[in-house]
């Protein structure tokens, strides 16, 4: 056999297990369906994963050190303060927020205005907040920066929030596990899906492969259209998928974007892209093509010419 | 080019459908097996065509044991074979020329050449002109005639057919026996499984005899049986 006979029949059994397909769609909608299905559960999971990992690593503010001065230290000395801490290599800016200022602001956005008021002097103290440089971010370095702020003279407190942030860190380590092992069960039950389907193919199509493998059919030959709807069913399920979650996150952005406008955050949520969408499809043919190689494999070498 | 050695078939249910057959058919021969039903007419087709394998003594075809052809080996065996059926197991979902097209396909034959060779085989058969039928739009004649074509499209020296007229009335067997009879005489060696010994006598060739499983007559080659 010539290498373009070869090849034009490998085309024309692609084509005709195509039509054989569409030929039941309500059947091959519903496999393409559940394949579907299957696939979008772990990739919802994934795009939200993904989303607050880049969401909670775009807070590099919560790295920044709040350095509560002594109320009795003096403008002068506060200035001293900042100037000795802007010296640090490992320190990249530090804003000074005077506590009257801090008392403005507080005013304005707290809505407690009438209750302070009440109140006859500021009880807020001088701040200054400190951000480390990018090399020195880390739980370490800032670890390692607030000893050597908290002292220095006239500092009363430093406040470093990193702990909800590494509390956070780590469960989004544990979701990815969970991502990974959903990905993968689903994964199993993709195969099977289209596994079983196939089966059902070829037992509704026997009478066909023994007359095929009476005129010197091999199990390959006989086999080969199987394999091809198997590509179909995860081609078709795969861009399903894929349909859903673009869908989901379409839907997903404008609230997203409003909670995000709440927390003064520029954070969109972020779709699958390219090469994951690539990826996913991939995946989707890859093991709707093993779960119908099994079947058919064993299922045509079951049909034997009586 | 067969050759049946003390052959025993036994199935699996315990019926001995062959208890010791032996038997010589000479290349370009045209034989008739026959004898009642049950007799193991259809048991010597099946372990012609690898369906089967005996229970015990050895099937030469082509001075091969077939004891010696593996399960993998079995589809490149078959292809030298053309097979007719009683029921002539078409594709039904499929036209004509798709259904005497398939050993060709399955060979890897380029397109081309497929299509030149199932028009002459439909030809042969007198059904050109049909391609695009359905199977079922045909005759039961016009369906045994393609599966006819189906087994000769490609030009096999050996063609079996069980019980090809089995459905036919007289004429259209005699028809059929006539066709077969016409592609012996172009050197392919024909075994035909029959109980009609009436068109047998019609058409003359050599006749084995099977009884209870045994062969009760074998003919003898060259023996063209009654005129």
């Amino acid at each position: 056999m010539n290498v373009q006979a070869y090849f034009a029949r490998h085309a024309q059994t692609l084509v005709g297990s195509l039509g054989r397909i569409v030929q039941q769609p309500f059947a091959t909608l519903l496999t393409m369906g559940v394949v579907a299905v299957a696939l979008a559960l772990p990739l919802f999971l994934d795009v939200a994963l993904q989303n607050v990992r880049s969401a909670t690593g775009n807070w590099n503010e919560a790295f920044d050190l709040s350095v509560y001065m002594d109320k009795r230290a003096s403008a002068a000395r506060v200035a001293a303060v900042a100037k000795q801490l802007r010296q640090r290599p490992d320190v990249a800016a530090v804003r000074v927020i005077p506590a009257d200022q801090a008392l403005q602001e507080f005013r304005e956005n707290s809505g407690f205005g009438k209750a302070l008021d009440a109140l006859s002097d500021n009880p807020l103290p001088d701040t200054l907040i400190v951000t480390p440089t990018l090399s020195a971010s880390t739980p370490g370095g800032t670890d390692a920066l607030k000893l050597a702020v908290t002292g220095i003279d006239d500092v009363q407190t430093v406040q470093l929030d990193t702990e909800w942030v590494k509390r956070l860190r780590a469960m989004l380590d544990i979701m990815r596990w969970v991502v990974l092992l959903t990905a993968g069960l689903l994964g199993v039950a993709v195969a099977l899906i289209v596994g079983n389907t196939i089966r059902l193919d070829i037992l509704s199509r026997r009478a066909e492969i023994e007359v095929m493998k009476l005129v010197g059919a091999s199990d390959g030959f006989a086999r080969r259209p199987f394999l091809y709807s198997g590509i179909w069913y995860g081609l078709g399920g795969g861009v399903m998928a894929l349909i859903l979650v673009a869908a989901a996150a379409a839907l997903l952005a404008r609230p997203v974007d409003r909670l995000a406008g709440l927390y003064g955050s520029k954070f969109h949520l972020q779709g699958l892209g390219f090469t994951a969408g690539a990826a996913v499809l991939l995946a989707a043919i890859g093991l709707a093509w093993l779960g119908s190689w099994l079947a058919a494999t064993r299922h045509i070498r079951a049909i034997e010419p009586t | 080019m067969i050759r049946f050695d003390q052959v025993h078939k036994r199935y699996a249910n315990g019926r001995e459908a062959l208890a010791g057959v032996s038997f010589h058919i000479g290349s370009g021969e045209l034989a008739f097996l026959t004898g009642h039903s049950g007799a193991g007419k259809s048991s010597v087709l099946k372990l012609i065509a690898l369906i089967e394998r005996p229970t015990r003594g050895q099937v030469f075809i082509n001075k091969q044991s077939t004891a010696g052809i593996k399960p993998r080996g079995i589809p490149q065996f078959r292809r030298q074979i053309g097979v007719v059926f009683q029921d002539h197991k078409l594709l039904h979902d499929r036209p004509v020329a798709d259904n005497v097209a398939l050993p060709l396909i399955i060979a890897g034959v380029p397109k081309r050449e497929i299509d030149k060779r199932v028009r002459a085989a439909l030809d042969q058969v007198g059904l050109l002109g049909k391609e695009r039928s359905r199977p079922l739009e045909l005759s039961t004649g016009e369906q045994q005639r393609v599966g006819i074509a189906r087994a000769v499209v490609a030009k096999p020296a050996l063609l079996i057919a069980d019980e090809p007229t089995g459905n036919l009335d007289p004429d259209l067997a005699l028809e059929i026996m006539r066709l077969f009879k016409r592609f012996n005489e172009v050197g392919v060696t024909v075994v035909i499984a029959t109980h009609d010994v009436h068109l047998i006598d019609q058409v003359g060739g050599r006749r084995i005899v099977l009884g209870d499983g045994r062969v009760t007559d074998a003919g003898g080659p060259g023996d063209l049986g009654a005129p």
